[in-house]
């Protein structure tokens, strides 16, 4: 610990430069937590699916829609203890950049099998009450003005007209990756406003036993094989993580940025540790012939390059928890995006490998010193 | 009076090491910056391109998306008999009435793709711009053959000449192959429309693509169209429909672009400082020199901005050769309006070299600046004597 002086001694010789270095890892390690945090999210967007729930959809294509006439069979279906169903609406409000999402349900057994989305019990009621009710997230409560009450007026692109809804309640996600700009309304409504026209999209399955999930959608899709409409069921969880897919190879392209910016600054960090030992010569030529072990000196040389790392990796991971945490434009897109402890963890990680590989270099150059050579230098 | 450039050249071999590093530094930069709006640039392309200006697309009124509409045959005559409709040289009107649903298909390498499959008429391939057969021929009507789109081949199974690829409940025979100048189509199953209504969707098409006999007179046919009160429907420039459902992702990217390449560009510059700060540094003597010699204080700033925009120049010529490799790179993603896959290439333009370029010198002049003010305002008496020390 004797050393801990001298090293904070060489830190602070040259201020702006250790600063400089500092703020440059910081600012990396404040893009890969914002980089990494979208990777977790999407993760977490998959996790929030349930695999206590089936979904069973149209298995020409998501948006092929199924027959009513199916609520019965899948009833009947051993293994399946309630069913709903839901659709996609899909209007847009006032202008198409406005997006989020609607679905018509069917209230009465759709809410009871998602206790993921909390209503008081009032709201509920009166949300039951009213057929041209909806229930929408906290998020959009907050994004549009709206109020509790308030008429919203949507126009419907796959039905077509100008629809009127009510809000009646606001939903709270029990899980922020569940994500709180979603609207809900009556399937009835749609049904009858739409000429009859909608069927459901997909059918939602809450088992009594879910560890028999795979067999019972397998009965489900064979029963289905040679119906009008064929179908494919898989847990809510594998519908979900479909969906995730569906961005594209998104992990590859973070990992390559996240190396791109590692590489960047482990330049940028390496070469201002050169720099210093480059200056230092004559100093480690003298420790040296004081009796200074090469080994010792090479330490010392590498402490140095680590603390710079680890303060500047600190600096950008604190950075990005504060920045990136309910940031409402990002979350919409991505819900539940924020900066997870284990990312953290990673990117001290991270700071500590950029500190020993930029280190290694001058640290080497340290301890290899030939003590004449470098004295003739000095003088 | 100017400080020679070799002089800056000169001092920059002296330290290779230190050079490069802060090279690459701004390379990997920029590399990050051109690659990610290569990106954007590509889906926006392929979107883009998608679309004609010499067309019109019809769709449903207030359908934002082809999925989402609907036309039945009625409008669809009615719409093809109006006088602004192009025709061939039979006298036959350039209009393709279509269906368009998107099906979930097996990927080659496991997981589902979301496929659009496009009934068309055969006036398709005179309306649409810059379809091509590349192998095989085209669909011959009411034989329930397929042709699929160059991007397709190598995403999906089954998908060679001669072998048959299941959708919507049959067989269906693929006997062509077909490229779209990088556009959306390329990603899309095109058969005939009459056979795909009573397999999909009923008696109706989705959307109508038609040909102007005059390419000018847009404003006029939707006018007119969307007068109509036979018709119920939103008339379209072909080439703007597409084009914006790429603008929110499209723009997403952009912003994914400069916000990561901004904020490691922070990084990369204060690289530059340190680098120039040490350069300026180990030379006061010579900058004492320069300066006993009669240059001006401001030649000697403008000669050390210029040695880090060197630095700088090197970065970024690096950073492009780095990025000019993923040019043409195929990947895919959603077009989330149809809910379909589409796959793209990145495009690394002339246009985003430069921006790349321009970019690095920016960072360049930046690193330099404040160093370079230093140099410029060390007393002479102070630079030289440390020659002396």
């Amino acid at each position: 610990m004797k050393h801990a002086r001298l090293v904070w001694k060489n830190l602070t010789r040259n201020k702006r430069r250790t600063i400089l270095t500092s703020l440059s890892v910081a600012v990396a390690l404040f893009l890969f937590a914002a980089l990494q945090s979208v990777l977790t999210a999407l993760a977490a967007s998959t996790e929030v699916g349930s695999e206590s729930r089936l979904i069973t959809r149209n298995a020409t294509g998501i948006t092929f829609p199924l027959p009513e006439s199916y609520t019965q069979r899948l009833r009947g279906v051993e293994g399946v203890g309630s069913v709903s169903w839901a659709n996609w609406f899909g209007a847009t409000y006032i202008d198409s950049r406005n997006f989020f999402a609607q679905f018509a349900v069917d209230a009465e057994s759709y809410f009871p099998m998602y206790p993921e989305i909390a209503i008081e019990p009032a709201q509920l009621e009166a949300f039951m009450a009213d057929r041209s009710a909806t229930i929408v997230g906290r998020g959009l409560m907050e994004k549009y003005g709206w109020s509790l009450g308030q008429t919203l007026v949507l126009q419907g692109t796959i039905f077509p007209g100008d629809w009127e809804f009510v809000i009646r309640g606001v939903y709270e996600p029990d899980n922020p990756s569940f994500g709180d700009e979603t609207m809900y309304f009556h399937y009835d409504y749609l049904y009858e406003n739409s000429g009859r026209r909608a069927t459901p999209g997909w059918f939602i399955l809450e088992l009594s036993n879910p560890t028999a999930a795979t067999e019972i959608a397998q009965r489900i899709d064979d029963d289905f094989e040679n119906s009008t409409a064929p179908t494919q069921t898989e847990t809510e969880k594998a519908f979900q993580a479909g969906f995730v897919t569906m961005w594209g190879n998104v992990a590859f392209l973070v990992r390559a940025v996240g190396t791109a910016v590692f590489f960047a600054i482990l330049f940028v960090a390496a070469n201002t540790m050169m720099m210093s030992s480059r200056e230092r010569v004559g100093e480690v030529a003298v420790l040296k012939t004081l009796g200074y072990k090469d080994g010792l000196l090479g330490v010392l040389v590498a402490s140095e390059a680590l603390a710079i790392s680890v303060t500047g990796g600190v600096i950008g991971l604190a950075a990005a928890a504060v920045l990136l945490r309910n940031n409402p434009a990002v979350s919409s897109i991505l819900p539940g995006y924020a900066v997870l402890p284990s990312t953290i963890v990673q990117g001290i990680v991270i700071a500590i490998a950029l500190g020993l590989i930029s280190g290694f270099l001058p640290a080497r150059q340290a301890a290899r010193l030939s003590v004449v050579h470098a004295l003739r230098k000095v003088a | 009076m100017k400080i020679p450039i070799l002089y800056n050249l000169r001092s920059l071999r002296a330290r290779p090491t230190s050079t490069l590093a802060t090279a690459f530094g701004m390379a990997l930069v920029v590399a990050v910056f051109i690659g990610m709006m290569a990106l954007s640039v590509g889906f926006q392309a392929a979107l883009v391109k998608t679309g004609s200006t010499d067309n019109v697309l019809v769709l449903r009124r207030g359908a934002d998306s082809e999925m989402t509409s609907g036309i039945s045959r009625d409008v669809a005559n009615a719409i093809a008999a109006y006088p602004f409709v192009a025709r061939d040289a039979a006298g036959q009107p350039l209009v393709s009435p279509e269906t368009f649903v998107v099906v979930g298909m097996q990927r080659r390498t496991g997981g589902m793709a979301n496929v659009v499959i496009r009934g068309v008429s055969l006036a398709a391939f005179d309306v649409r711009s810059g379809i091509r057969i590349t192998e095989g021929r085209a669909f011959r009507p009411g034989s329930g053959e397929i042709i699929i789109g160059r991007t397709l081949v190598e995403r999906l199974p089954n998908t060679e000449i001669g072998a048959s690829l299941q959708f919507g409940g049959r067989q269906w025979e693929v006997v062509g192959h077909f490229e779209a100048g990088g556009s959306s189509f390329e990603s899309e199953v095109w058969g005939e429309n009459e056979l795909f209504m009573p397999v999909f969707r009923g008696q109706v098409f989705q959307t109508i693509a038609l040909r102007m006999q005059d390419p000018e007179a847009f404003d006029g046919v939707a006018e007119t169209l969307e007068a109509d009160p036979r018709l119920g429907v939103d008339a379209h420039l072909e080439r703007d429909f597409y084009a914006n459902q790429g603008t929110l992702l499209g723009g997403l990217l952009r912003f994914m672009a400069v916000f990561v390449a901004g904020v490691m560009a922070i990084g990369a510059v204060f690289g530059a400082i340190n680098t120039m700060y040490s350069a300026v540094d180990s030379r006061a003597n010579e900058i004492g020199v320069l300066l006993t010699l009669g240059f001006k204080p401001r030649s000697v700033l403008a000669s050390f901005v210029v040695e880090s925009m060197m630095i700088a120049l090197v970065g970024g010529l690096i950073g492009c050769l780095m990025a000019l490799p993923i040019n043409g790179l195929v990947t895919s993603t959603t077009n989330w309006n149809s809910f379909s896959e589409v796959a793209f290439a990145f495009r690394v333009t002339p246009g985003l070299l430069a921006a790349g370029m321009s970019f690095a010198l920016i960072m360049g002049l930046i690193g330099g600046y404040f160093p370079a003010r230093r140099a410029a305002r060390k007393p002479i008496v102070e630079a030289l004597r440390e020659v002396g020390s």
